[in-house]
Parts: C-alpha cells; structure tokens; sequence
C-alpha cells in the first residue's frame, strides 16, 4: 500500500498585514531576506523527516517554479543540507504550479515498480509579483514534504486522474522577475475551472464515488472566491473544504496545495477520505484513504503552530527591500571575498549538513570539524557530529550596526547546544527585543548572498517558533 | 632559560602625529618616524644593520621599509601578527641584538588606512574561501564579550555602559595632553553613553579611531647603549601568546576574560621578575580597541581582581592621577589604530614617560612600564603581546 508516510510544512515567519504601513491586502506570508525555495523545502523536508530513518530513503523530489538556479540542481543542495545519503536519486520538477502532484506521480510509481522504498518529495515556492499588482496581494510563500513508501503509511493513495492542457494562463519567461498572466475572465473559466472540474469529476466517475464520499477536499485555487466557486460546482459543502488560508498564508504557488494537504492530515482521523487536487498546464486529483498511522505522525500540529507564531512586518518597504524591489545601499565596508567553489566542495559536510565533529578520546563536541582535537590534542579520532537538529541557547551576543547585510543590525550569537558543542553563527527571523542572553534557538539552513552567481548557503539561529 | 630582561636597550624612537594623513603615504611617515628616531639616538641609516618591519597590510615583505628608508642591503624581515604586529616587529627585533647577532637593529611600525574609503579596518588578510563564516569584524566580536560580561556579573545595560564610557571619557582626557593624538578633545559620560550605536552594545565612544601612523625603535645591548645616552631605557619582559580558536570550539570559554592576555602576560612578568603587577608596575598602555577590552584587561593583566575592574574604574585607580595610569597618550580611542604601527606608539610613550620626557602627561613615578596589544581576524581568538620596560639601573 503505497502513501504518505509523514508530512512536514514551512510557512516563514513575516507577513504582510493588516498593520503593514503601505500594504493594504490581505494577510500573506513572507520569505525573510535571506529564504528562497531551496531553505524553505529544507525546512519542511526536516520537519517531515523527524524521527525517521534517513538511511532508508532512496530518492528526493523538489518541485517548484522558483528554483534559484535555471542550471544546478536544487535537489541536490536540499537532500544534502537534510543529511540524506549520497547514493539516492534527486530530480527538480520547475516551472509548473503543478509541479508537487507531479513529482508525487514519479514518487508513487517509482515505489510501486519497486525501484525506491522511500521517496520525499517536496514544493516549496516564492513567487515574486509586480509590486502593487493583484497577485502581489495574494501570493504566499511557503514549502511542504511528504515522505512516500508502503509501509506504515499514514495515508495510502487510493487512485488518481491527471490531465495536461496547454494554455498561456499564468506565466514567467526564463530571466524575468514577475509572473505574468492572461485576462483572468479567460483563464479562469477555460483554464482553472475546467480543468480542476475535468480531473475531479473524471476521478469520482473513475472510482464510482460521489463528493458526499469524501471527508475533505483540498484544492489550488489561484484566489479565495475562486476556491469557494470550484467547491460549489463540484458540490462539496462548506463543512467539506480544507481552509485555503486565503488571508493567513496566501497562494504558495507549487507548494500551495501540498500545504493544504499537510493542514488536512494535521486534522484527519482514521478512515477519513481526502480529495487532493492541484492545477497547472492541467489538472492532477488523487484520493487519499487516512490510516491508524495517523495519530502517531511525527510533528502532528505543526503547521499550525508555525502559521500562527508570526510576525507582521511594519511596512511595506523592508518587503520591497527583502525582495530586492527597493535596491539597498549597504555601508561602506570591505567588499566580501569571493567565493571558492573548491572550498564550498571541500567542506560541503560542515557547511550543508552543519557537521562538526565528536572528539572519540575525550568526547568533546567541536565546530568546526578539525584535525587536532581543542581540549586532548589527539589527532584525527573524530565522529561526525551534525548540529542542524540540535536546539540550544544563546551564550552571548552582538548586533552589529555596520555589517553589510539587510537586516541591519547584523546579530551575531554564541550559541550553546544542549547536547554539548558550540557555534558562532548569524541570527535571522530576530526582533530585536526578543535577542537576549539564555534564548532557546535551534538552526535553520539559509541563504546567505549570491556570488558570482553562486547561492551560497548556510546555518543561521533562529527562536524557536514551534 | 635566558630572558629577555636587561638584554636589550632602546636608544631612539620616533613617533608620527596619528590621524587622517591626506597627504603622506607610507614612506612619509616612516621617514618622519625613523628620522625623529635617528636624532633621538644620534644615529643614522648606516648604523642600522637589520630592521624589522611591522604591518597588517600596507606593504609586503621587507622592501617598503628598506625603500623607504634607503636602508642598503641589509636584512629587512616583514612581521605581521594583527594587532600585536609592531610589537612582535620589535620583540623579533630584540633577540637578534640580545642574540648578539646584530648590535643595532630598528623596528618600524606603519598603517595607512585612511585610503581605503571604508569604515572601520579594511580585510587585508582573507582569500576566496566558502563565505560562510559569519562576519565578525572587530567591533562585533567585542561585543560579544561586553555583553557576556554585563550577564555574567550581573551588570544591566546601563550600568555597564558607564562603566565603559568612563574608560572612553579617561582616554579622550589624556589625549586632549598630547599633540600627536588624533583625537584630543574632552568626551562626558553622557555623549558616550548616548553615541550612535557600533555593534551593540558598543557605541561610537566604545570604539577606538581608525587612523593613519608610524612609528620606529632602534634597539642595542646596553654596554653599547651607554656610549649613546644617559636615558637609555631597558627591555624587562616580553610575551606573546596566540589562541588557537578555544573560543569557538570549546563551550566552557566564558567570553568575560581573554586568556592570551593571562598567559603573555605571565611570560613578560616571569621574564622581568614582576609577582604583584599591580604594585609594582607604575603605568601601562594597553590594547583599548573597544572600552570593554580595556575593563578586561584590567583584570587580565592582574591589575585588578576578577569581576572588580569597575571598582577600579569608578575609583580613578587607572587615570593620571590614580595609583596605576593606563594610556596615559589618549591610547587606541584618541589615536586610532593604525595596526602595524600601534605597538611601538605605545612603545614610544612608556619610553618618553620612563625618561620623564612625557610633558603634561608626566607620570611622578615612571619607573617600570609595561605596553599590550590584543589582536584578531576570527573571533574569539587573539594575538596577544605584552612587553615590560624599565629604566637604567
């Protein structure tokens, strides 16, 4: 029995809000400054993957239309920085909405042929809209995993529909910034509307299933009348719609539904039958039967907790500077050295899986890795020590006001694992007035600048939010 | 072991004006140094027969001091230690003379930073590497410590900035007495406390000047130094101590005291015999990069009990007046850090206080000296030097 085993969603800390000074829509998340898909599906990959076995997992999957690179493989960068091992296979699906029902198709057939036991797959997106535009107003951005086998599942997949259609409805070319779309009387009709329809319908003629069959339906739906619309017409009842999370999170693109999916198994009990259907360049529906496994889901509730510890920003502009709408003049302070990608190679373990090292003579926990140990001296008797899920508290601190970086001041912490060790790194998602000596943080993989064309990412602190 | 004490005698030294120098490069100002140099020992460039050159980065190997000063095929060794650089110049310096190698030698200290365009120090040091490492440029590494050392011995945010602004105010005093500061004008607490923010906690007073400057010390062994001058001054102690990034690696480093500060200065002392520090050395110039490495190294040094520098602070233990004077020139905060050179400026001053020849900033009794520099390119490790001079006996 093929399906979900465990389920994990990222939603950024910021929003743009009612009390944003200068925005005016409705409530929708936010990357900070230094997220993009890449860490957000990181994120959501390490909250879906707490307590699972690692080792087991054969493949990754990332599916979004935000991929930071048009030529590097993203997937590779995200089952890296989550600690998977090297022999798996990773694939992007970019450039479609529909990207994550897709790469859960390859999941599914993958693992039903046999080749893969274990597959995550993950969409993440931040989509960028002209400032002022409609879509500005409700895109989101956001990420979401699912690990697939057939074993233990908390949700099995039952059947599902897919059809591919072709039409210049919402798009971005290849080296522009905004999504662009077509008249929307247009689109919407003959695109979404009849597309979704399409699949669903074909998929409850298919299964010999009515919509009064299913416990919930979770749907895409560019914009929250169109989603009340869709639910009508396929006569699903109010008490039947998974929440879209207009005017909490917005439409995450790629990740959208996926995240709607998590938000309905975070609610679902045993025996609960789920519609799941996503759009774009067609329409994909599947049926999803919930198992016993569900009570026992790593993280259950998380995507809620993560959705309501927010922060709304105070005005428009440090979005327009975040997103690089509004250029930033950063003080006049040493160029940064330029980037090694033979470096990058070389310490790829300590920079993206964040692995320091466990002194096997005398125990103690160091970063970075290193050769002679800092307290007995002994050389090369060392154990790969990985920090990234580890949680710990601030030592001691600075902000420093002159840092070349956006979110001035930069805050430089000490932090101090609980489970021994110790590293000195950034603090991101900070409030000033919450950064103070004793605060319990844990890591959360970011991008740091762009070089020369290379992302370049690594660890920061962050409060715990969940 | 030998030591360094009573091996070595300075006989000449010359120090620049430290400021924003426009108008000079590096050759000026090591020609203005070195000739105030020559003059005060009666000496010129032929005498020199090896020289150490000091600087973080504004030249490469030997060559701009032997061009500069038209030194003529001698040997030209360049130094660089970060802060510590024109001290560990001048420590070098010594043991070749003490080594009886070389019976006159001159170290040379210079920067010039002003002609970068940025602020604070540009990044001479660092090549392309992965990135990754967060930025902790001086004033954000210090912080760090100021405010582990507010939590850790309960000072509020207040309290510990003035504490700190009264180490800036002191300074900003003792540079008002001295025409070669760059900075000489009169701070309050309150300016201090209030100044635009650097690196929380650190505000604009808490952080020394970035300037432009040189400095020169010709050395000899004292039988030689006799026949040059009554006022020689002699090399007591000298230590260098260099971290190896316990900081970082280990979690029980406390970020509330520098131990490369502890240990140098437990070689420089156990070299010129010193066991009570506090008693018995009469003034000192010290590494005060920011107003909170100046508190701790109060205690480092053991001029203060652990915890206890504000005492001493609020007690006016360490102005001109007070038992044990600390940077009696205006230190790093009035002349600004121009790296290479730093070491020997305070050099300088101990030499000048030690002959009496300080003018209004004239210590009574100046008998034994000691100088200190604490420098870094990652945090929380650190190049520490501590010399100890004293004068003829």
């Amino acid at each position: 029995m093929v399906g979900i085993v465990s389920y994990g969603a990222y939603v950024p800390r910021y929003r743009l809000g009612k009390d944003t000074v200068g925005w005016g829509g409705p409530e929708r998340a936010v990357a900070n400054f230094d997220e993009d898909s890449i860490t957000m599906a990181v994120a959501a990959v390490a909250g879906c993957l707490d307590s699972q076995k690692k080792e087991t997992i054969d493949g990754l999957l990332f599916a979004t239309t935000t991929s930071p690179y048009a030529e590097k493989q993203a997937s590779a960068i995200i089952a890296t920085a989550v600690d998977l091992k090297r022999e798996i296979s990773t694939a992007d699906f970019t450039n479609t909405l529909r990207g994550a029902s897709i790469a859960m198709r390859s999941a599914i057939d993958a693992i039903k042929a046999g080749s893969s036991k274990k597959v995550l797959v993950t969409a993440s997106d931040c989509r960028m809209a002209a400032p002022r535009s409609d879509y500005e107003r409700t895109f989101g951005d956001g990420a979401a995993a699912f690990l697939l086998g057939d074993s233990n599942v908390v949700a099995s997949i039952e059947a599902s529909y897919v059809i591919t259609d072709h039409m210049m409805d919402v798009w971005r070319a290849s080296g522009e910034t905004f999504v662009r779309s077509w008249e929307e009387r247009f689109i919407l009709d003959e695109g979404y509307q009849r597309a979704m329809r399409d699949a669903v319908v074909g998929l409850m003629k298919k299964e010999n299933l009515t919509p009064k069959d299913f416990s919930k339906a979770v749907f895409y739906a560019p914009d929250a009348r169109r989603h009340a619309d869709l639910a009508r017409r396929l006569g699903f009842d109010a008490s039947q719609i998974q929440d879209p999370l207009f005017g909490k999170q917005g439409n995450t693109g790629a990740a959208f539904a996926p995240m709607l999916l998590v938000a309905a198994l975070d609610e679902a009990k045993a025996g609960d039958r789920i519609l799941y259907a996503n759009y774009g360049d067609g329409a994909e529906a599947y049926i999803l039967k919930v198992t016993e496994h569900i009570e026992k889901a790593p993280n259950r509730g998380n995507f809620r907790k993560l959705l309501e510890s927010k922060k709304v920003l105070p005005n428009y502009e440090i979005y327009a500077r975040w997103r690089d709408i509004l250029p930033v003049e950063t003080g006049r302070r040493p160029a940064p050295n330029p980037i090694s990608s033979a470096a990058l190679w070389r310490e790829k373990d300590q920079i993206l899986r964040l692995c320091g090292v466990k002194c096997k003579t005398c125990e103690t926990i160091q970063y970075p890795p290193q050769r002679v140990c800092t307290k007995c001296h002994t050389k090369d008797n060392f154990e790969p020590y990985r920090f990234a899920d580890k949680k710990g508290e601030i030592f001691t601190y600075s902000m420093d006001y002159l840092a070349a970086t956006v979110d001035i001041p930069l805050v430089i912490t000490v932090v101090n694992f609980q489970d021994g060790g110790r590293i000195l790194c950034t603090m991101t998602d900070r409030e000033l007035d919450e950064v103070k000596v004793g605060l319990p943080v844990q890591m959360s993989f970011r991008k740091l600048r762009t070089t020369g064309g290379i992302h370049n990412y690594f660890w920061k602190s962050v409060k715990i939010r969940a | 072991m030998q030591g360094i004490k009573d091996r070595v005698a300075i006989v000449g030294m010359g120090c620049t004006k430290f400021g924003e120098h426009w108008d000079k490069d590096i050759e000026d100002l090591l020609v203005e140094a070195a000739y105030e140099a020559y003059e005060d020992a009666g000496l010129g460039p032929k005498d020199i027969q090896a020289a150490w050159f000091g600087t973080l980065g504004s030249g490469f190997t030997g060559l701009p001091l032997a061009h500069a000063l038209k030194l003529e095929y001698i040997p030209v060794t360049r130094v660089e230690n970060a802060c510590a650089t024109g001290t560990d110049a001048f420590r070098n310096a010594c043991y070749a003379v003490a080594a009886g190698i070389y019976d006159i030698a001159l170290a040379a200290g210079v920067e010039k930073l002003k002609d970068s365009g940025i602020a604070g120090l540009p990044l001479y040091f660092t090549g392309p590497d992965s990135g990754v490492e967060p930025p902790t440029p001086p004033p954000a590494n210090f912080a760090l410590y100021a405010t582990r050392y507010f939590q850790h011995y309960g000072l509020s945010y207040e309290e510990g900035k003035k504490i700190l602004a009264k180490i800036a105010v002191k300074n900003h005093h003792n540079g008002t007495l001295n025409p070669k500061a760059h900075f000489q004008r009169e701070i309050t607490v309150e300016q201090a406390v209030n100044a635009p923010m650097i690196a929380w906690p650190l505000g604009l007073y808490d952080c020394c000047g970035v300037s432009d400057g040189g400095a020169v010390a010709i050395i000899t062994r004292p039988e030689i130094a006799k026949s040059l001058k009554q006022d020689y001054i002699l090399v007591k102690g000298l230590g260098v101590a260099v971290g190896a990034m316990q900081g970082q690696l280990q979690p029980d480093y406390d970020f509330v005291h520098f131990n490369e500060n502890v240990k140098a200065a437990q070689m420089a002392y156990a070299e010129a015999g010193i066991k009570n520090p506090r008693e018995e050395i009469d003034i000192a110039e010290v590494h005060d990069c920011f107003t909170i490495t100046e508190l701790v190294i109060y205690e480092d040094l053991g001029f203060s009990p652990r915890g206890r520098a504000r005492e001493d602070v609020e007690a006016g233990t360490f102005s001109l007046e007070g038992d044990l004077p600390v940077n009696m020139d205006g230190g790093l905060k009035c002349f600004g850090h121009p790296v290479g050179a730093s070491g020997i400026r305070m050099i300088y001053e101990v030499y000048k206080q030690l002959q009496g020849k300080a003018g209004p900033r004239q210590i009574k009794k100046a008998e034994i000296g000691l100088t200190h520099n604490l420098g870094m390119i990652k945090a929380a490790s650190f190049t520490t030097s501590v010399a100890i001079f004293g004068q003829k006996d």
